[in-house]
């Protein structure tokens, strides 16, 4: 199925959606909501700690993404099915792959566009202090790809329902166990702990967060996207009725 | 581009939205898709884009079987859906370039098709306005130019007229007709008078069968009983109507007959006549030789409104109707 991708297929919806983000002002409100929410913790590391750090940051980023993400989602597919342009979509010479692919690398780069001026932090933090560079690159691969699979759980959330609100709540409810699911290990039996362990998002996460790239990481949140992904194409494809 | 359907079937759950229906679109003919709301002309149509599969049969274009070729079909079709979805926060010239675009074309043939659109659809003036902005009968424009982007030998248009004020439905119907020509087209739609003023072909679709196939010409004469021919005469002291009606009578072609007087010596005749049967041509040589007074003479046949309306109408969907008046 994604075998034979044509990328210039995919490259107008891509183009089109993301058009559309800075049409509205989805892309102005998320970029903002991200350095207001960061700057904020990053500052008060700063002035009240006088700690001139970035670990701050990238602790609360994850937690950001959670509500942030599902928003940007949510109006992919939904509203393409509330509006009926899914039926002119659907109808062009296009797999359902392509047009899944292509809203969701448009939604991907916004998170990374958003996640852009942090780097001003970095640059500051660097400009102050020595950084070690390691920990900060891992972070920054780690939350890009921890975006990918937020945003492609977002995806099928909002190619499940043609209400954008739906799509947001159940967006949400899923990342957010991804999220916690290594936080519960207290509750669990020793057995069962390591599975949910490397289940949960933020485990892969704070392993790569320490600048150590792992292949086991990197795949956990490659196989977490594409099976996120082929979700959203069945459920796509699912308009018999 | 013929099109043909066969054996077509699609069930929502356990009701039949579709059942069991066949035909065929000639390369170069405009087919009019004539059904009341809900008789699976939208089905139908969703079936032949690639937009759902059937439950079971076939459906080809060009030769080409839509399950095993759907790229290549939608390729070949443009589309209307029913509604006419736009994007709204797109401008006319963005969401063109856009459809033509995932239609895989090239810069240049874009820019082509796309001026030509413009020209042909009347957009130029409205062409850089957000279709949000724009009236019903844009949208509608917009629909189709999008439909004809990547110049398509098939067309199929759900409702094209739907919402329209008179006059927009006369323009669009004189632009399908007009862009119509070099292209197979099916259309759908449940306003009689689109089908008589532009399809060659029309076939009657009700609870997801087909009840009629033929142009629509020969619809009313496959489907009219006897026809009815009223004659409006003044009868006069040489010719009284006591003499004069037998004569009428007495043509072989007339079933009945009847007359009444509307005053000032003059009668309405009504005659009813076998179907088919033109009568009026005797009647006005009879009244010139004979010296009649003939004031009107007016023949009526069956509409295809009244065809559509005993095809579509069971007794059931009256009883049904009655309920939901009493429900209401």
């Amino acid at each position: 199925m994604t075998a034979n991708l044509n990328f210039n297929n995919v490259k107008p919806i891509f183009l089109k959606e993301l058009r559309s983000y800075f049409n509205s002002a989805v892309a102005y409100v998320v970029i903002v909501v991200f350095l207001l929410i960061v700057g904020w913790f990053f500052t008060s590391d700063l002035f009240l700690m006088d700690v001139a750090s970035l670990r701050m940051m990238f602790e609360i980023i994850p937690a950001v993404f959670l509500f942030v993400i599902p928003a940007i989602t949510m109006r992919l597919v939904s509203e393409e099915k509330k509006s009926g342009t899914i039926e002119l979509l659907t109808t062009k010479p296009l797999m359902d792959a392509e047009i899944i692919a292509g809203k969701f690398l448009a939604a991907w780069a916004l998170v990374g566009i958003a996640l852009l001026p942090t780097l001003l932090y970095y640059i500051t933090v660097a400009v102050l202090g020595s950084i070690d560079n390691g920990p900060v690159i891992g972070g920054y691969v780690g939350l890009l790809l921890m975006a990918g699979v937020y945003v492609a759980i977002g995806l099928f959330a909002s190619s499940l329902t043609e209400n954008q609100v739906v799509a947001f709540i159940i967006g949400f409810v899923f990342v957010f166990a991804l999220y916690m699911l290594d936080k519960i290990l207290f509750y669990l039996p020793g057995w069962l702990a390591s599975a949910v362990e490397f289940l949960g998002i933020d485990y892969h996460l704070s392993n790569i967060s320490r600048g150590v790239i792992d292949t086991r990481d990197v795949i956990y949140f490659i196989s977490a996207l594409i099976f996120s992904l082929y979700l959203s194409v069945l459920s796509l494809q699912r308009r018999s009725w | 581009m013929a099109i043909t359907v066969r054996n077509l079937t699609k069930l929502y759950g356990d009701e039949k939205a579709v059942d069991n229906i066949s035909f065929e679109v000639k390369s170069g003919e405009i087919l009019g898709f004539l059904g009341p709301n809900g008789a699976g002309k939208t089905t139908t149509m969703k079936i032949i884009t690639c937009y759902m599969p059937p439950t079971s049969g076939t459906v080809t274009v060009d030769d080409l079987n839509i399950a095993d070729h759907s790229l290549a079909v939608r390729r070949k079709i443009g589309y209307l859906p029913e509604l006419n979805p736009l994007y709204l926060d797109m401008n006319v010239v963005e969401y063109l370039e856009y459809a033509a675009q995932l239609h895989g074309m090239e810069k240049a043939r874009i820019n082509h098709q796309l001026k030509e659109m413009i020209e042909v659809c009347g957009l130029h003036d409205v062409r850089h306005k957000d279709i949000g902005e724009l009236s019903k009968g844009y949208r509608q424009r917009v629909g189709l130019a999008q439909a004809m982007i990547h110049d398509p030998d098939v067309l199929i248009l759900d409702e094209p007229t739907s919402g329209l004020d008179p006059n927009q439905i006369i323009e669009i119907r004189n632009l399908i007709r007009h862009l119509g020509r070099a292209k197979t087209v099916i259309l759908s739609t449940h306003i009689l008078p689109e089908v008589q003023a532009t399809c060659d072909r029309v076939v009657i679709i009700h609870e997801g069968k087909i009840v009629a196939d033929g142009t629509p010409n020969q619809l009313q004469q496959d489907f009219q009983g006897s026809e009815v021919l009223t004659i409006e005469l003044k009868a006069s002291a040489s010719n009284p109507m006591e003499e004069l009606f037998p004569k009428i009578k007495s043509h072989h072609e007339v079933l009945s007959a009847d007359y009444q007087p509307i005053g000032d010596g003059m009668h309405r005749i009504t005659v009813k006549l076998n179907q088919g049967n033109d009568i009026r041509e005797k009647i006005f040589r009879q009244a010139v030789a004979e010296g009649w007074v003939l004031l009107e003479m007016h023949r009526k046949v069956t509409s295809l409104e009244e065809v559509f309306h005993k095809l579509t109408v069971t007794p059931a969907d009256d009883s049904r109707k009655a309920m939901e008046t009493q429900t209401l």
